[in-house]
């Protein structure tokens, strides 16, 4: 990336001394050596300072903002999917081969084969009819909230629920699709293993064996795909950011390539390790909880 | 009383079975319904025989063999090109003239789909190809000399499967404006293939205890030989599934960047950045989007569903097993 490029292409032409000190004072002068620049860059991460965007502006204020919108919308999309994912395959695995079963299955291939973006604009173009069709605003598709609105807590939680609703689908139904297909599958092998035909003997319900011994032991492979998946979701969430116009990470990174923005690339991809750490993280703490083996001393 | 479960094996996707030999003479034999006079199958056709057997499979092969064909009979069908411009057509829906309407500069829809069509198969095909190629090379190479070549490439692999791919795509992709597409290419494969090239060097690892292998040794067969005659053949079903995996994801890849701009580059066009040029329009102006993206779909659905059928075919446990 190229800050320089920024101030080059402008018109009247800006003098090279004023661009090196502006590119000086945002850290992102081509000509410092770049070891310099990572050095000055390191230790204001250290101090939890991010630098200056390309405006001059601080880092970090933005980025407060903006790091709530993401996490609420990866947040809600990733528990979203992962229960309805893990839902919709264990009523396939139980249903093996039946309509709902195989209408769960075609669902989960079209899902899959559907890129985040497209599915998100068939859901504003789905949101539109449904609002023309119903003469109301009942979801939104731009922001995450109204612009200057105003009035009780529930009105403002309400205005704000309609707008979460299609990013939210937008990214959890490709998610869904994935966990559905792999928590069959896993379901499918716990199923016909003996120590469920043993537990049904002992005269355990259906519902307990299925529950208990089968549902918790087929989560556990689940939770690596979670951990795997965790990239895929943020890449969904950049998508959907863009196209719902949230002022997401996603989309300020976007932003960051177009404007050369070094400073705020670096950032957003700090905050995306961030994420994905945490989320493999989690995903041993998951597997611990499940599997006793795991646990160990 | 200990009933603690035992789990299974919670590998979901495991690699394809090696020694097909046995399991081929027994299906063979099956199918064969007691015709003993039938000769013995080899694995190509056996595995043939299973796929064609599976009817959303070879559903997959004539939709993708009838994308390919419209892809590059289409345009000239038409006498529209994807750059000409319709001066008498600003934002047309799809008519006689112009099937699948006009955008705002007069445009013909339809040439552009098709147009972003063949693009988009060929950076798929070849970015499946060029990076189970890359896989093979570097797992084989890992897992068949060990030490010091095996900790290199297994520490690039490492190294490429912590970069965030999108995230490095994306910035590094607009620096190849000027250049051919076929870069963006080779960067879609460089960081498709990690995952492949773990698979394939614990694959070598096992095969390089055979005794074919310790044969061909033996006898002064040189390395290179070896891997390229005796190790990846051996691999080729799961080489073969990989590939069409891959390209389904690259499909995916490259339309995402380029849905961003980061990918193909005007005046060329691939379906993502029809796509994204009709997002901008799309609640008014449904046809902008809506042919490149179920164009897209079923293309993608086309290659997963045969990628599927030929796994089921290669490895009939899995059928068995999981679905």
């Amino acid at each position: 990336m190229h800050p320089r490029d920024n101030y080059l292409q402008k018109n009247p032409p800006i003098p090279e001394s004023s661009i090196n000190q502006k590119l000086d004072e945002i850290n992102q002068n081509d000509q410092t050596p770049i070891f310099e620049r990572y050095g000055t860059w390191i230790s204001g991460i250290a101090r939890g300072d991010f630098g200056l965007t390309v405006d001059s502006k601080s880092i970090n204020e933005e980025m407060g903002r903006r790091v709530g919108v993401t996490l609420r919308l990866l947040l809600v999309g990733s528990i979203f999917g992962a229960i309805f994912g893990v839902l919709l395959g264990v009523w396939g695995a139980l249903r093996q081969y039946q309509a709902s079963d195989r209408l769960i299955t075609v669902f989960a291939f079209f899902m899959l084969a559907t890129p985040v973006f497209f599915t998100a604009v068939l859901l504003k173009y789905g949101a539109l009819q449904l609002n023309q069709l119903t003469g109301r605003q009942i979801l939104y598709y731009t922001g995450e909230t109204s612009v200057g609105i105003t009035g009780s807590t529930p009105q403002l939680l309400l205005d704000r629920v309609q707008h979460l609703i299609l990013p939210t689908l937008a990214i959890a139904l490709g998610e869904i699709a994935l966990y559905s297909r792999y928590q069959r599958s896993a379901m499918l092998d716990v199923l016909g293993s003996d120590y469920l035909r043993t537990a049904q003997a002992k005269g355990l319900t259906r519902r307990k064996t299925f529950y208990k011994h089968g549902l918790r032991t087929a989560l556990i492979p689940m939770t690596i795909w979670f951990a795997f998946s965790f990239g895929t979701l943020i890449v969904g969430a950049t998508f959907t950011e863009v196209i719902f116009s949230w002022p997401g990470m996603g989309a300020w990174f976007v932003d960051s390539v177009r404007k050369q923005d070094i400073n705020v690339a670096a950032a957003t991809t700090l905050f995306t390790a961030v994420l994905v750490l945490f989320s493999t993280f989690l995903a041993d703490v998951m597997r611990a909880i499940l599997d006793p083996r795991v646990r160990t001393g | 009383m200990a009933l603690e479960p035992l789990i299974p094996d919670q590998v979901l996707h495991e690699p394809a079975a090696l020694d097909g030999s046995l399991e081929a003479a027994l299906d063979g034999g099956i199918a064969s319904d007691g015709a003993s006079t039938q000769q013995a199958l080899s694995r190509g056709q056996l595995v043939w025989r299973r796929f064609r057997r599976n009817r959303a499979g070879m559903g997959g092969i004539i939709v993708l063999g009838a994308l390919f064909a419209l892809a590059f009979i289409g345009p000239h069908l038409t006498q529209w090109s994807y750059e000409d411009i319709d001066p008498n057509a600003f934002l047309k829906p799809p008519s006689s003239t112009h099937w699948f309407g006009t955008t705002q500069i007069g445009q013909d829809v339809f040439a552009q789909t098709m147009r972003g069509l063949q693009k988009s198969l060929i950076i798929g095909l070849l970015v499946g190809v060029i990076s189970t190629s890359i896989a093979a090379v570097v797992g084989a190479t890992a897992g068949y000399f060990g030490s010091w070549v095996e900790n290199i490439n297994l520490f690039t692999v490492s190294l490429l499967l912590v970069l965030p791919d999108f995230l490095i795509l994306a910035i590094i992709s607009p620096r190849l404006h000027d250049s051919s597409w076929l870069w963006f290419v080779l960067l879609l494969s460089i960081f498709s293939w990690t995952l492949t090239a773990l698979v394939i060097h614990s694959l070598t690892l096992s095969l390089k205890q055979r005794e074919f292998v310790h044969a061909a040794r033996f006898m002064g067969v040189p390395s290179r030989t070896i891997i390229a005659r005796h190790i990846l053949p051996n691999m080729a079903s799961f080489l073969i599934i990989d590939a069409t995996i891959t390209v389904g994801a690259a499909v995916l890849l490259e339309t995402g960047l380029s849905y961003f701009g980061f990918g193909i580059q005007p005046p060329d066009v691939s379906l993502g950045t029809l796509i994204a040029d009709g997002t901008a329009s799309a609640l008014t102006f449904p046809w902008l989007f809506l042919f490149a993206g179920g164009f897209l779909v079923v293309m993608v659905l086309a290659v997963s569903v045969i990628g599927d059928a030929l796994r089921d075919a290669v490895d009939p446990q899995s059928t068995a097993r999981a679905s």
